[in-house]
């Protein structure tokens, strides 16, 4: 349902040079922690630390270079609803952290 | 029933689970209700057949991608899900009033079908009537609010449709084929888990809700693009139509809970088919994580009920106060506001499952902190209805009745709140008491207010307002009278879900309650008899303006009901109450110089086929027939994808055609403002309706 007044906004298609450096960063984040790991004898807790860092930044990556969401006046719906989900997908998996701890301990789950 | 010879451990490889014992023909109570159903249905189908109408109801509706004719099946579902949701309530009702004590017997119930019907009553009130009730509303109403032609997603929205039915129509197929859920309506595990749920109750239960579940997903983002994305020229985000505005938070709500929900039962089927242990009780299972996630989906899930709700009340209220909103602004924001804070308060639905006091007043006071907006809202409207010219129509009579009955359930709601009380009434009938309080004077009673308000937009002609009136006044008493007395109770002790008990006292209340549930029985009748002898009548109480009410918003600029196409022309927006400035500034009821062709999409047989082979996977995988599982699932995607592939799914309405149409309501306008003028002449200067006034300049 095309409608004249408006247009398909918001879809931006990006160009060869934005996906090839998606596809570098994208390469390049995953192959740290692979790296990380496949090397070892790093500390676990580092290990684990590297590879949520890269996990996280990949997602940024991707968003920016494949999805196209920048904070242009065409993009603000995108990215009013991006933060949101964050904010809301950020509520309830830290919420729910926060809970299942208290449930488990005093439920004595696990003990 | 669940015994356990037709429990099979051992399915065949044809008919998986299924043999002639799944089917309940020993218990006379479900036969005569199958057999009902049949003759009802092959009654309705033969007399389809007979009257030549086959033809044309597959290709006007089943197929149909028009947001208004999907709106209407939507609602027409949702009644015929409430007879059955209804009669569960009153077995539930009786079975109670009867069973107290050894000495006047248990009821006649007994406690696996007593559980199973307390299961399916929940399950069927809120995804197959509230969900189907709202989301009908919505396709009826918001694209003509805000000037659309149809909704974004135009095939989408079939698909949802179908799939919600086909949910529902699982939940049916489990009454007569083996057994539904017993678990209460969200099925806590380890009790939903295979080891207390052996047999395919759970299953049925588990399809259902995720077939139709991705079906209310799909229409989320749906209407959610609609709304961002086509309104009318002219119509900023604060011009926006309250009603939109609250559908549009709604739809917020259900692109960010419906994926919770639809992981949650994933994980629970994963349980039960492939013995996975996500909450189990051995093998680092966790139950309470399960509680934990369907109600990070549950609590948003009401405010998805509810907000509409609250964006019809603004309409009604302003439309017949004859007066703009108050606080319109106040109201979106308020609306904004319980929608982010419906997702940090989920925890108060099991504050006694053993979290610690920082967590509980955390969700306590948070659970308290949404009454602010809420209330906000209720002295929005009542500061809308001071100094205006109310006039009570029946949608008024359901808008006070909600003021009042919607205002006793959120103060108990906030009683409710404080982790301390909840301790005492958790698992109560006062619960129980709260959340039909809210749930029925609050959304029901709010459906019906814009059942009533639309009714004539979608048909051509408005409900009797008489019978409107007595269904709300015995919706009101019989809902006071049923509940009332299970607050009492929940304060004497009586726990929800009893299938029997041994306290006499209790015995008097129920006796009330009970009654009160045959008053609410009454008033169904009497609505559905509305329904009936408003269609009879329909000659008499024709709308020909398309505006009956004197409405302020968009959907009333247009003929009842509107044409396929919607607006003729797309309106430039100047003014929140756009039809209302039309009116003021002499625009409205004005033909247009010229028409151009309209870009229509093409009715498609995909959705209802995509649905029905959804429909026989679910069942399939129900009774453990997997190959009939595979069979349907690549049916679905061979489908899916021959469609995609169609060319040829739209067209475009020639402006002749246009022009033949909009003549006809130019025509009804003209014989309406006659008939008006003859009216006011015989009756010498007494009022008519504002609505139909209309200068003949105009006409």
């Amino acid at each position: 349902m095309a409608r004249s007044v408006q247009t398909h906004g918001g879809a931006a298609h990006g160009s060869v040079k934005e996906y090839v450096w998606g596809l570098f960063w994208s390469v390049v984040l995953t192959a740290i922690p692979f790296a990380v790991v496949m090397i070892g004898g790093f500390d676990g807790r580092l290990t684990l630390a590297i590879i949520l860092l890269c996990a996280v930044a990949q997602i940024f990556v991707q968003l920016v270079f494949f999805l196209h969401m920048n904070t242009s006046s065409e993009q603000a719906w995108n990215t009013v609803s991006a933060v949101f989900i964050v904010l809301i997908v950020a509520i309830v998996v830290l919420g729910s952290i926060w809970i299942m701890n208290h449930l488990n301990h005093n439920m004595l789950m696990g003990h | 029933m669940a015994n356990n010879a037709t429990i099979v451990t051992d399915p065949d490889p044809i008919f998986g689970k299924l043999t002639w014992d799944s089917i309940p023909y020993h218990d006379p109570i479900i036969l005569t209700t199958f057999l009902v159903v049949v003759m009802v249905g092959v009654g309705v189908l033969g007399a389809v057949v007979y009257y030549g109408k086959l033809k044309y109801l597959w290709e006007e509706w089943l197929t149909s991608v028009d947001h208004k004719k999907i709106g209407i099946m939507y609602i027409i579902a949702a009644f015929i899900m409430l007879i059955r949701g209804f009669s569960d309530a009153l077995l539930m009702r009786s079975q109670q009033a009867l069973a107290v004590s050894e000495s006047s017997g248990v009821g006649y119930l007994p406690p696996e079908h007593y559980d199973q019907i307390f299961t399916a009553h929940g399950v069927i009130m809120i995804f197959f009537v509230a969900m189907p009730l709202i989301v009908g509303l919505m396709n009826l109403v918001v694209p003509l609010q805000i000037g659309a032609r149809d909704v974004a997603f135009p095939f989408l929205n079939s698909l949802s449709f179908w799939l919600f039915v086909v949910g529902a129509m699982l939940v049916n197929a489990s009454l007569f084929v083996g057994e539904f859920a017993a678990t209460g309506w969200l099925a806590y595990p380890p009790l939903s888990g295979l080891e207390y749920s052996p047999w395919v109750g759970v299953d049925y239960w588990l399809w259902a809700l995720q077939i139709s579940g991705i079906g209310t997903l799909l229409s989320g983002v749906n209407f959610f693009v609609t709304i961002i994305r086509m309104r009318a020229p002219g119509m900023s985000l604060m011009k926006m139509p309250v009603f939109t505005w609250t559908s549009l938070c709604a739809n917020v709500l259900i692109i960010l809970a419906f994926p919770i929900l639809t992981v949650t039962i994933t994980l629970l089927t994963l349980d039960r088919y492939l013995g996975t242990h996500f909450f189990t009780n051995d093998l680092g299972g966790n139950q309470m994580m399960y509680v934990n996630l369907i109600w990070a989906w549950g609590h948003p899930e009401v405010y998805i009920l509810i907000l509409p709700a609250f964006g019809i009340f603004s309409e009604v209220t302003a439309t017949f106060s004859r007066k703009r909103l108050f606080g319109y602004t106040s109201l979106v924001w308020a609306t904004a506001c319980i929608m982010f804070l419906s997702f940090i308060v989920w925890l108060h639905h099991f504050f006694t499952m053993g979290a610690g006091a920082s967590v509980n007043a955390f969700f306590g006071i948070a659970t308290m902190v949404i009454s602010i907006p809420t209330g906000v809202k209720i002295f929005n409207w009542l500061f809308t209805m001071y100094k205006g010219k109310v006039t009570f129509d029946s949608p008024m009579w359901w808008t006070l009745a909600f003021l009042i009955t919607f205002t006793i359930g959120g103060v108990t709601g906030v009683m409710l709140a404080i982790p301390a009380a909840n301790f005492v009434l958790h698992n109560s009938l006062f619960l129980v008491a709260h959340f039909h309080n809210v749930i029925i004077g609050g959304a029901l009673f709010g459906y019906f207010a814009g059942l009533t308000y639309w009714f004539p937009k979608a048909t051509g002609f408005t409900l009797n307002e008489t019978l409107g009136k007595w269904a709300c006044g015995l919706w009101t008493v019989g809902f006071f009278m049923a509940f009332m007395p299970l607050y009492v109770l929940g304060f004497m002790g009586m726990t929800r879900r009893l299938n029997y008990y041994d306290n006499p006292v209790w015995n008097t209340w129920l006796l009330i309650a009970g009654l009160g549930a045959l008053i609410v029985l009454v008033a169904i009748c009497v609505q559905f008899y509305q329904i009936f002898a408003s269609i009879r009548d329909r000659k008499n109480n024709q709308d020909l303006t398309g505006d009956p009410w004197g409405g302020r918003t968009l959907e009333w600029a247009m003929s009842s009901p509107p044409p396929f196409y919607n607006f003729a022309r797309t309106p430039e927006v100047r003014d929140r109450d756009q039809f209302h400035y039309m009116k003021e500034h002499g625009l409205a009821f004005k033909r247009p110089a010229s028409y151009s062709r309209i870009h229509m999409p093409k009715n498609t047989w995909a959705g209802i086929v995509i649905a029905g082979f959804s429909g026989v996977m679910g069942f399939a995988m129900v009774w453990h027939i997997w190959w009939l599982a595979i069979v349907s699932t690549v049916a679905m995607l061979a489908c899916f994808i021959v469609y995609n592939f169609s060319g040829n799914k739209d067209y475009y309405v020639e402006v002749d055609e246009i022009e033949v149409m909009e003549s006809e309501h130019f025509e009804r306008i003209a014989v309406a403002h006659s008939a008006q003028t003859s009216h006011q002449q015989g009756l010498s200067g007494s009022q008519g309706k504002a609505s139909i006034t209309l200068p003949l300049s105009q006409v």
